[in-house]
């Protein structure tokens, strides 16, 4: 998506091309087409286009993906914040997703 | 075969409670002939007390792991008005249907899989773009939560695929070991450990349930398109009422606030100057409240900055300021500037909280931005309260 963007230089998302074997699920799950496959190894291509969803990481079979997938929504941060980041969730049922 | 009995029974309390008689056979068998006399005893053969077949239910048919529910694919009036409902927030919370396998036409042991949430609008979606074909759709429990934000919390996950392939015996339907799951739920779903653990295949199917036939035309392939995520205007058009009722409980709070603050004056508090005042203050919080729900989610990729928080600060300051210069005048400089501040804070702490709802903002991000937004929109409330006091006097 490039014509709505957000924060630049803040995502997680880390690969370790070492451990890629190249078989694509990355390129597929992602609904940012972060990834693109070179010379059968995975490439970040558009980091800033990362969302954070953790599609990627939990779909590679080699763990070559970490990424730390969260809710992106204040309700839970402010909650994260106060409670901690484990015991975080939305303002009730209805409150977000 | 209790799964399919319970896979025709809306989960929702008020049907549990609401028994439906069951209707007496002569009614049914013989004012009927033939094919729809043979339709409706497969019905009544699995009515059960406490339980009521949902109208999407046109039949059931025979698989090889007992009866499977076979379902309309047009929506009906009902469906409709009821998709508007869940859409103005109204009756959200019991809009589910109850998880399992159900059919879609007359489908075979080749038959494709696909697998979705047990929330009604995601259903819905599902079997409009099913029209005319022939499937099998597998339901997983998410509490009534969509697919996305389902498999964001693991509700939609490898562990609850796992137990509906358990439960449903899908491998003895289909001959095939493939199922299609929505992209989307990659977040929840791990096709490398379900394959492991189950021998299904997921293939993963388009991010818009509205591409699903052109995917299976297709021979199950996507297109880049049909990978990525969009957020366009209906898409943000959709999520507004939702936003905005949201907003409006604590928006009461803070109008009640506003009176009390409104009527301080020289003699502690005047009933009559906080009526006089109070409607300028409430029309400050409601601009805010449209310029931060509304305004911001329409207008969003062509409002200037990445942070939200920044967003709504511009679209806050354009709605307030015709109430403050036009209407504020009289509360003078102080009074004037007040009521910005009302406006252009509460405009852009909702559009901050709208990254919850875009599919874009990563977590890392939306904490980023919170932690310069927050203290700023703070000190401009208190700010603002101080101003309308001092405004009074
Ligand atoms: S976390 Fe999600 S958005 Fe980010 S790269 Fe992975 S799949 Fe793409
Ligand atoms: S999913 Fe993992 S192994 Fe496969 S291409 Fe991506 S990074 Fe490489």
């Amino acid at each position: 998506m490039k014509k709505l963007r957000y924060m630049t230089g803040v995502t997680t998302l880390k690969l370790d091309q070492d451990s890629c074997v190249g078989c694509g699920n990355c390129e597929t799950v992602c609904p940012h087409a972060v990834f693109q496959i070179e010379n059968k190894k995975a490439v970040i291509t558009d980091p800033d286009g990362c969302m954070e969803c953790g599609a990627c990481q939990n779909n590679c079979p080699t763990l070559a993906i970490t990424v730390e997938p969260g809710v992106g929504c204040a309700a839970y941060i402010i909650s994260g914040w106060i409670y901690g980041r484990e015991n975080a969730s939305c303002g009730g049922p209805n409150g977000c997703c | 075969m209790s799964e399919n009995e319970s896979a025709c029974a809306c989960t929702s309390k008020s049907s549990q409670v609401a028994l439906m008689p069951s209707m007496p056979s002569s009614c049914v068998s013989e004012s009927c002939c033939g094919a729809s006399m043979e339709k409706a005893s497969s019905m009544q053969n699995h009515e059960k007390a406490g339980y009521r077949i949902m109208p999407f239910v046109e039949e059931f048919i025979p698989t090889d792991a007992g009866d499977v529910p076979m379902i309309r694919t047009e929506l009906t009036y009902g469906d409709i008005l009821s998709n508007i409902n869940v859409r103005l927030n109204i009756k959200r919370d019991d809009y589910k249907i109850a998880s399992g396998l159900y059919a879609v036409g007359r489908p075979s042991k080749d038959s494709p899989v696909v697998v979705t949430a047990n929330y009604k609008l995601s259903f819905d979606h599902l079997r409009k773009a099913l029209y005319g074909r022939t499937a099998w759709i597998l339901i997983l429990d998410t509490l009534g939560v969509n697919v996305w934000c389902a498999a964001g919390k693991g509700t939609f996950g490898t562990n609850e695929l796992k137990r509906q392939i358990g439960l449903t015996g899908i491998e003895k339907v289909v001959g095939h070991r493939k199922l299609i799951l929505p992209q989307l739920a990659a977040t929840g779903v791990s096709a490398v450990s379900l394959k492991k653990q189950t021998g299904f295949e997921v293939i993963w199917g388009p991010v818009r349930t509205e591409d699903l036939g052109l995917f299976l035309d297709n021979d199950m392939n996507a297109d880049k398109k049909m990978r990525q995520v969009t957020f366009g205007l209906i898409d943000r058009l959709v999520v507004i009422p939702v936003e905005a009722s949201l907003a409006l409980k604590p928006a009461f709070y803070i109008l009640a606030a506003l009176f009390i603050l409104s009527g301080i004056s020289p003699d502690i508090f005047s009933f009559k100057i906080a009526i006089d005042r109070w409607p300028l203050s409430f029309a400050a919080v409601l601009m805010g409240i449209f310029a931060g729900t509304v305004l911001t989610p329409v207008l969003l990729p062509f409002v200037y900055g990445n942070a939200f928080a920044m967003k709504g600060l511009i679209t806050g300051f354009a709605a307030g300021l015709p109430v403050a210069l036009f209407w504020g005048s009289r509360e003078g400089a102080q009074g004037m500037i007040a009521l910005m501040l009302i406006t252009v804070s509460i405009s852009s702490y909702l559009a901050m909280n709208f990254t919850g709802t875009t599919p874009f903002t990563s977590p890392s991000g939306v904490e980023k931005e919170m932690r310069i937004g927050i203290p700023l929109q703070v000190s401009a409330v208190i700010l603002a309260i101080i101003l309308w006091i001092i405004a009074a006097f």
